[in-house]
């Protein structure tokens, strides 16, 4: 068993390494705000989803991305939901990306809640079930990035589109704001944003994703509940799931958007 | 706990929308939208009726009804663009429209309906206008110069190529104040995450219910002008009105009635989420006033007229009350659709509320200024455009349409 003192000497060389690496960022970031955004230099950074870095071209090629929400493992932290606001300042009372709180009772009841989108987490249980309750779970929610977007479909001037690496992006030069993208979207995940005035939603963090660097949210998951990868990329973990015998789901089926957004785990409760 | 406290409780808890769902997009801009394009497709078929369909009856109303859908047409734009996020970028409907989506077909059907009535309306009035002319002077003496087109020929020859075109028109307009409203209710009828708007009889329900608005609105504004102006109501004319008025609306009641009627038996899932939609916030304004009280009512009210031989003024007085109901039908109809559509979200489990402000952008008060801009812009149209044929007559002046 290690000493009080051995433990001290521990914590405080930790210490003085934490303090050097906050002082290395404090100056690169410094950097970071003279030096032109274009000559950002990722070398530093090391590259989150192999082979982003060979992209050169406008779009991604010979590369499908595919998001994987594993239910069995969020504990419905928030975190995700945090990182997310701080990447886009979202205004309050919109989500890009939310979490459920699912409660099944012995009456086979379900309670579903999410207060403010899931943000602050969920540090308390629910006490107002009138029954024993018999299972619960969290459901992370986000863009489907569905293959036959609907919303898509029915935007008039083309404002919200589809890259050619399957992304579902909007474009916020040329959106009118008539939100008939939010009525068409079966998983209201689109809104407008008071601020821009424009249609808005998740992009699975698309600049990101363009410099090699996993979406946001992924990037902070403690339990690795939410997954990010290449299909073409076999030995990617999204791969694996989507082609090992898992249970892997998706939302709402039957409106034929074909979701590129799989759920592991997912239960016939989620709507 | 007793056991029905418990269900009680658990009913309660049970519901939830998503957290994008709890705000309604699509405002009351959006209700009046509908309504608008509606009564100018309705007028437009009531017009016709006498122009393709010879329907002799209607005659004294057949050039009113053409102005009137033209006051309404002017207007029908506009709760769009109050509604719109940037007003500013509505015209790249139209500049770089989006092939696949059913909004982006709107500018180009309405311009080009617009275009029609607009040249009906001048080729029906080019006699009127022309003698106008001659009498006026300055300013108006111009105007009549622009809108005779610069033609002056009332030589039997001219006014029989008039009557060929205007028949022409009158031919092709009826399917293209079809193919507007219809296609309005595409926009809803194509929207497969909303159970509520999702059916392909959306469009046929928005056709018959903007016939019925269209005759409603021309009946009771008709009687209204003559009554205010001191001109005395061509009785015949209101009564075979609301002969049609009565015939159309059997059709939207019964359709709509249809509609929910096979939703109810098939009972798919979404029935459970309409259901709860029908009987839970929409209760009041669908099944006691849009069903019960304005439809039910002007509908047996309609039969009665039609059917019984009644005095000039009772047809008159009741037949402007049954108009006016049937105006406030689809007022709640295209209410309930629209608002209800959205209050149910789309996680199935919940529904959110909506109560417009009257001073917000999109609330009550710029409501009531868009639907009293039609009614402005018809009194100077009326100004233009003489909108009664006696009127002419007494001038002593031809007659085309």
């Amino acid at each position: 068993m290690m000493d009080m003192d051995a433990l001290q000497q521990e914590i405080n060389r930790d210490r003085r390494a934490f303090i050097k690496k906050v002082l290395r960022g404090t100056i690169a970031g410094s950097l970071l705000l003279v030096i032109p955004a274009g000559a950002m230099d990722l070398a530093g950074v090391p590259e989150q989803i192999p082979g982003m870095r060979d992209e050169t071209g406008p779009f991604i090629t010979g590369k499908k991305f595919a998001f994987v929400v594993d239910i069995t493992r969020c504990i419905g932290c928030g975190s995700c939901c945090v990182a997310d606001r701080n990447e886009y300042q979202v205004p309050e009372g919109n989500y890009r990306t939310w979490v459920e709180r699912y409660i099944i009772d012995d009456h086979d009841n379900v309670y579903v809640d999410s207060p403010n989108g899931g943000l602050d987490g969920y540090q308390e249980p629910r006490t107002d079930i009138p029954y024993p309750v018999r299972d619960t779970f969290f459901v992370p929610k986000l863009c489907n990035m569905c293959e036959k977007p609907s919303c898509v479909q029915v935007c008039p001037v083309g404002a919200t589109f589809q890259t050619e690496d399957g992304f579902v992006l909007i474009d916020q030069k040329r959106c009118v704001a008539c939100g008939y993208c939010v009525q068409a979207c079966p998983y209201s995940v689109r809104f407008i944003n008071p601020k821009t005035k424009t249609a808005d939603k998740c992009t699975w963090c698309y600049h990101r994703v363009r410099k090699g660097l996993l979406p946001a949210c992924v990037n902070v998951c403690p339990v690795q509940a939410r997954k990010f990868g290449d299909l073409n990329d076999h030995e990617s973990e999204v791969y694996k799931i989507l082609h090992l015998p898992h249970v892997v789901s998706v939302l709402k089926p039957d409106m034929g958007n074909k979701p590129s957004l799989h759920y592991v785990g997912l239960r016939r409760e989620v709507v | 706990m007793s056991p029905e406290h418990g269900a009680a409780v658990a009913e309660a808890l049970t519901r939830y929308i998503f957290p994008n769902d709890l705000h309604v997009h699509w405002s009351l801009m959006i209700v009046l939208y509908p309504y608008i394009t509606g009564i100018v497709a309705g007028a437009f078929i009531v017009s016709s009726l006498y122009h393709v369909f010879h329907i002799r009856a209607l005659k004294p109303i057949s050039r009113y009804s053409l102005i009137f859908a033209l006051a309404f047409l002017a207007c029908a734009t506009m709760p769009l663009l109050n509604h719109l996020g940037h007003p500013e970028r509505a015209l790249n409907m139209m500049l770089t429209p989006s092939p696949t989506s059913a909004m982006a077909g709107f500018g180009y059907i309405y311009s080009a309906y617009g275009i029609v009535l607009l040249m009906e309306i001048l080729f029906i009035y080019r006699p009127t206008l022309v003698a106008l002319k001659e009498k006026a002077g300055g300013f108006m003496r111009g105007l009549y110069t622009i809108l005779t087109m610069g033609s002056d020929n009332l030589s039997p020859r001219a006014l029989a190529l008039d009557r060929k075109v205007i028949a022409f028109l009158a031919g092709i307009g009826i399917p293209m104040a079809c193919t507007l409203h219809g296609y309005v209710g595409f926009i809803f009828g194509g929207v497969k995450a909303n159970p509520l708007w999702a059916t392909p009889l959306m469009p046929v329900i928005f056709l018959l219910s903007a016939c019925v608005s269209g005759i409603a609105g021309i009946i009771l504004s008709y009687v209204l002008i003559r009554k205010f102006t001191g001109k005395p109501v061509d009785m015949e004319c209101i009564r075979t009105c609301i002969k049609f008025l009565w015939g159309f609306f059997i059709l939207d009641f019964v359709f709509e009635m249809l509609e929910l009627f096979s939703h109810a038996y098939m009972a798919t899932h979404h029935w459970h989420t309409l259901r709860e939609l029908l009987w839970g916030p929409l209760f009041g304004s669908y099944w006691i006033a849009q069903v019960g009280i304005f439809s039910v009512i002007p509908f047996f009210m309609l039969g009665w007229l039609s059917l019984v031989r009644l005095r000039d003024t009772t047809v008159r007085f009741w037949g402007s009350v049954a108009s006016f109901m049937i105006l406030v039908q689809v007022l709640l109809m295209r209410w309930n659709v629209v608002i209800g559509g959205q209050l149910m979200s789309k996680s199935e489990r919940g529904a959110t509320y909506y109560h417009p402000g009257w001073f917000e952008k999109e609330g009550i008060i710029p409501s009531i200024i868009i639907m009293i801009m039609p009614l402005i812009i018809l009194y100077i149209l009326s100004r233009i455009f003489p909108l009664w044929q006696t009127d002419e007559a007494a001038a002593g002046e031809e007659t085309l349409g």
